[in-house]
């Protein structure tokens, strides 16, 4: 592309800019850009890097709390986790590309937000990830799970960081355009953390890491439309991993920020070089100038504009302290990696781009970034909300019978054991996982402390469809339970937002809906978001996903031997419920396995009550009388006690439930009382000899908790009024629970 | 007792193998870069897990071009212990230190699980302190970990006692199911001809805590401590 092109209608289309942003640009700019300064505004200026239609929506969500070190804006955000150092963790979603070529988008996602944290001067310890699948039915989906499954473990286990838990879920909504959130956790020490900004006029700014070539241009833009069916001419757009090559960057740029001859890091992410010299200069109240020429480019005869637009991975911008240039060059020499001075940072307000040391582009830093257009959306909620809230009498009973359905909803994709997956990921390299993936949060000790952090990420799209407000509620709650179900006490969270099309007001108002209840829950929980990403224009051909907020909480607990797994550890245990079985049906499992539907109201969300109830596990698990802690969610108590019993060595249960069934004394109510998904609940197991113990603890907490029953045996055994609806072996269960995901891939070569 | 670890680019359990050895073993453990070309005194030699070089051509294929791997040789050669984990063990038959080679695993999947492996053999400083025929619960993490080696060497490996370990189940038996990368006769690792050099895909540096799932992996790193005390030949081979 010639930087003499006009700028026409087709060439501002082209740029995803509209005719009234192209006249702020003109007036921010007090004259016409050139196309390279176009292509810089059509990047920084995309939903996926400005935050247009989300800004004044996410600015209403809490970001303070005591132990915040870092809230949203910088690459990551950083709480406090006790004796001098800090989690810095964050969320992103990497959709598009992960449609478009599972296995290399999935990868790059990884790499992407891995960067993100050691760009803070953190090690990363855990990933994880929140997936969303179509039906397993389509080919096409199994072709992208297998593909996305491979490049998470592909990218995450190369560089030696373990994936230590996550969620899947699967709905047809997902099938043109499946979720790919990937979650990263680091430590570092308070003082150590690093910023992503220049300052120290006449300080030089070095590129480092891999070579710039044409792929990713225009990315950032790519994940700010909606799909179509040409698509798939879009691949170029897909990045290429290189997990090697950002190894060899984690360790060289940890090494350096242990030297402090950086005053600011920023990766090169979505908009590349564009954004990281915009958004340091900018954050940092300075110019910065750097000249293209010299930026190692892997292609020949590339454009000023194609080196600022490039998206290769595995790429970082590092301002380094004026004399300390040597310092710094020899580490990236040890690590065989580049580290050229680019440019400098300016006393002035501006990014300045030179190419042989003629000015190619010169943009107001804060144009690009703070005069980013700021959108208030039109907003409506959808027509036929109503008739989506009620629920059928039908779809409350069940065409089989209890046990059988017990049994279909233990082998539905969602519920089943997503063991197939997780043994695709090294969730064990740097000796710190104590919870194996697969038995609930996923928990990582902190080595040098007695601490350890638990983790995980949930969002139900279903509830969120049904009421956006409630179902971002419930995501809140259940990975704040899910942590603390682990014995941690949760301290702070990040979220990723995946829509569809904001330029539709029902999308809009989804939107403001959720963020709504993200931000109700998370002051009722205390716990403060720290960053996070939205992901907007997840539709295809017009049709959009579930509405799906993914929420990631993460806990701290003051004794790693004290983390508590799902798992029933041993016969005659007592069962008890902390929580209340309530008739609450709608947008469950059972609907959606059973009778294809997503109907109904959202279990109702008390928060008050869901704080004692965290608050009572973490006491309890600090206290060492519990054997097991899980939370109730997808499939109701049936299954939650089920799960209990699988991966233990076939401990069975034996409960009646007659103490906490649903009201209604009819048929129906025996599959509500199973099936079930009221919020704020979780099984716990507890020595016999404890029991009261801990049932007096609930009393004074407020939480309501009821014995269900015993562990032992090899049966699980569930009876409703006296009469036993389930007798299952825990064998054929288990079977059934852990085969049924291998089963749609076994025989098949990957 | 000094270990010493060597840090490839790409290695990411060197970390691993030195947090067992330093703070669970006791002993003292040094990282050494694949650069150089010494091993300061050191006793023992480990080769820990990752991806050395990035192996985008072949597991362990260009490692054994870094400078350090002659030093490694050269210790070997003078009877100096040395044990290649999971990666590790990749790089010892590139460099032809132990015969054989890695496939991708059958099901060409990475693995990342649990597994039995039995102990075959305890006339090696890696397992001198096991008992025979136990069955350790070690981690396995890897895509190419599927044991090839052309008849005539599986029959000298066998006619020479140089299976250390075999996948097995808690029962101890070789079964096709307890196997979970297709590696022939199930073999999980293997010795050199004198015995010294040890290379295995399990990771016995991630299973030396209990809060870890398990502790059954220490008795590998105690064996090389007590057999090098016995022989008492701690600090006299590497420079």
């Amino acid at each position: 592309m010639s930087t003499t092109t006009t700028i026409d209608a087709a060439v501002l289309e082209r740029h995803g800019i509209t005719r009234d942003e192209y006249a702020r640009i003109v007036e921010l700019m007090g004259r016409e850009p050139n196309l390279t300064e176009l292509g810089l505004f059509s990047v920084v200026w995309s939903e996926h890097c400005s935050y247009k239609s989300s800004r004044v929506h996410l600015k209403t969500l809490p970001t303070e709390g005591a132990r915040v070190l870092q809230g949203p804006g910088e690459n990551a955000g950083a709480v406090d986790i006790g004796g001098g150092l800090a989690a810095v963790f964050k969320i992103e979603s990497h959709n598009h590309p992960s449609f478009i070529e599972p296995y290399q988008g999935a990868a790059t996602g990884v790499g992407g937000i891995i960067r993100d944290i050691f760009t803070m001067g953190a090690r990363p310890i855990a990933l994880l990830d929140a997936l969303r699948f179509g039906s397993l039915e389509e080919p096409r989906t199994r072709r992208i799970l297998k593909g996305v499954v491979s490049g998470i473990g592909g990218y995450g286990n190369s560089i030696g960081i373990p994936t230590v838990g996550g969620e899947v879920m699967f709905d047809e909504s997902y099938s043109g355009n499946p979720l790919v959130n990937v979650f990263c956790l680091g430590i570092a020490k308070h003082d150590a953390i690093v910023k992503g900004q220049a300052s120290g006029v006449g300080n030089p700014v070095y590129y480092v890491g891999a070579k710039t070539g044409r792929d990713g241009i225009h990315g950032a833009t790519m994940a700010s439309a909606e799909f179509d069916d040409k698509s798939a001419e879009k691949r170029p757009a897909v990045q290429v991993g290189d997990p090697f090559m950002e190894k060899l960057l984690l360790e060289a740029c940890l090494e350096v920020m242990a030297t402090d001859a950086c005053v600011g890091v920023q990766d090169m992410g979505a908009a590349g070089l564009t954004c990281s010299t915009s958004e340091t200069g900018s954050r940092g109240g300075v110019g910065v100038e750097i000249d293209v020429a010299l930026v190692p480019q892997r292609e020949s005869g590339m454009t000023p504009y194609e080196i600022m637009l490039s998206e290769s991975q595995e790429r970082m911008l590092l301002i380094v302290k004026r004399g300390r240039e040597r310092d710094v060059e020899r580490v990236f020499e040890k690590w065989d990696l580049h580290a050229v001075k680019i440019g400098e940072v300016m006393a002035n307000d501006r990014l300045c781009v030179k190419q042989n040391g003629r000015v190619v582009a010169d943009v107001p830093n804060r144009a690009l970034t703070d005069e980013a257009p700021v959108y208030h959306r039109p907003m409506r909620p959808p027509a036929g909300r109503e008739a989506l809230q009620q629920m059928p009498a039908s779809a409350r009973r069940s065409p089989m019978s209890p046990a059988d359905t017990w049994l279909t909803l233990l082998g539905s994709p969602t519920v089943a054991s997503k063991r197939w997956i997780y043994r695709q990921y090294d969730y064990m390299v740097r000796t710190n996982t104590i919870a194996l993936a697969g038995l609930g949060a996923g928990v990582v000790r902190v080595k040098g402390t007695e601490r350890a952090l638990a983790m995980s990420v949930d969002g139900n799209g279903r509830y969120t469809a049904l009421d956006p407000r409630a179902g971002a509620r419930l995501a809140v709650a259940e990975a704040a339970r899910n942590v603390a179900c682990a014995g941690a006490l949760p301290i702070g969270a990040t979220n990723c937002l995946n829509f569809g099309n904001p330029e539709r007001p029902e999308i809009m108002w989804q939107f403001a809906e959720a963020v709504a209840g993200i931000g109700e829950a998370c002051r009722a929980l205390d716990v403060p978001i720290t960053g996070g990403n939205v992901s907007l224009y997840n539709e295809t051909d017009g049709r959009a996903i579930l509405p799906t907020p993914i929420i990631g909480v993460v806990g701290v607990i003051e004794h790693a031997s004290r983390v508590l797994t799902r798992t029933f550890r041993g016969a005659g245990h007592d069962i008890v419920l902390l929580g209340e079985n309530r008739d609450e049906l709608g947008g469950s499992e059972f609907l959606k396995a059973i009778h294809s539907l997503v109907r109904g109201v959202p279990p109702a969300l008390d928060l008050a009550r869901e704080r004692a109830l965290q608050r009572l596990l973490v006491d309890l698990a600090e206290q060492g009388v519990l054997e097991s802690a899980h939370d109730c969610s997808d499939g109701g108590l049936a299954v939650t006690i089920a799960e209990c019993c699988f991966d233990t060595g076939a401990i069975g249960a034996d409960v009646a439930l007659a103490a906490v069934r649903c009201d209604d004394a009819d048929a129906d109510s025996v599959v509500a009382t199973l099936f079930g998904e009221s919020a704020s609940r979780v099984i716990v197991s507890v020595m016999p000899e404890r029991l009261q113990a801990v049932l007096d603890a609930a009393r004074r907490a407020g939480v309501p908790a009821t014995r269900l029953g015993r562990t032992g045996g090899r049966t699980i055994k569930m009876a409703v009024d006296g009469t036993t609806v389930i007798e299952t072996s825990v064998g054929e269960a288990e079977a059934r629970w852990s085969s049924a995901l291998a089963s749609w891939f076994e025989g098949q070569v990957a | 007792m000094t270990f010493a670890v060597v840090v490839f680019p790409g290695s990411n359990c060197d970390h691993d193998s030195y947090y067992a050895v330093e703070h669970v073993l006791g002993q003292r453990a040094t990282f050494v870069w694949h650069k150089e070309t010494s091993l300061a005194g050191a006793d023992v030699v480990i080769l820990p897990g990752g991806f050395s070089h990035g192996d985008y051509l072949r597991t362990g294929a260009i490692a054994r071009f870094s400078p350090i791997m002659k030093t490694v040789a050269d210790f070997a050669a003078a009877g100096g212990p040395v044990l290649g984990i999971c990666n590790g063990f990749q790089i010892l038959l590139e460099c032809g230190l132990l015969p054989g080679a890695m496939l991708r695993n059958r099901d060409v999947q990475f693995h990342c699980e649990t597994v039995g492996v039995r102990v075959e053999q305890t006339n090696t400083p890696f397992t001198a302190s096991a008992k025979a025929g136990s069955v350790l619960r070690l981690p396995i993490a890897h895509g190419e970990g599927n044991y090839y080696a052309p008849p005539e060497t599986l029959a000298e490996l066998e006619r020479t006692d140089r299976v250390v370990f075999r996948y097995a189940n808690a029962f101890g038996e070789t079964t096709d199911a307890a196997n979970p990368n297709g590696a022939l006769d199930n073999i999980a690792g293997i010795c050199s001809e004198a015995r010294n050099v040890v290379g295995l895909m399990p990771h016995p540096e991630r299973a030396c805590e209990s809060v870890l799932g398990s502790a059954d992996g220490l008795v590998i790193f105690e064996s090389v401590v007590a057999s090098m005390a016995a022989r008492g030949t701690v600090g006299a081979l590497s420079r």
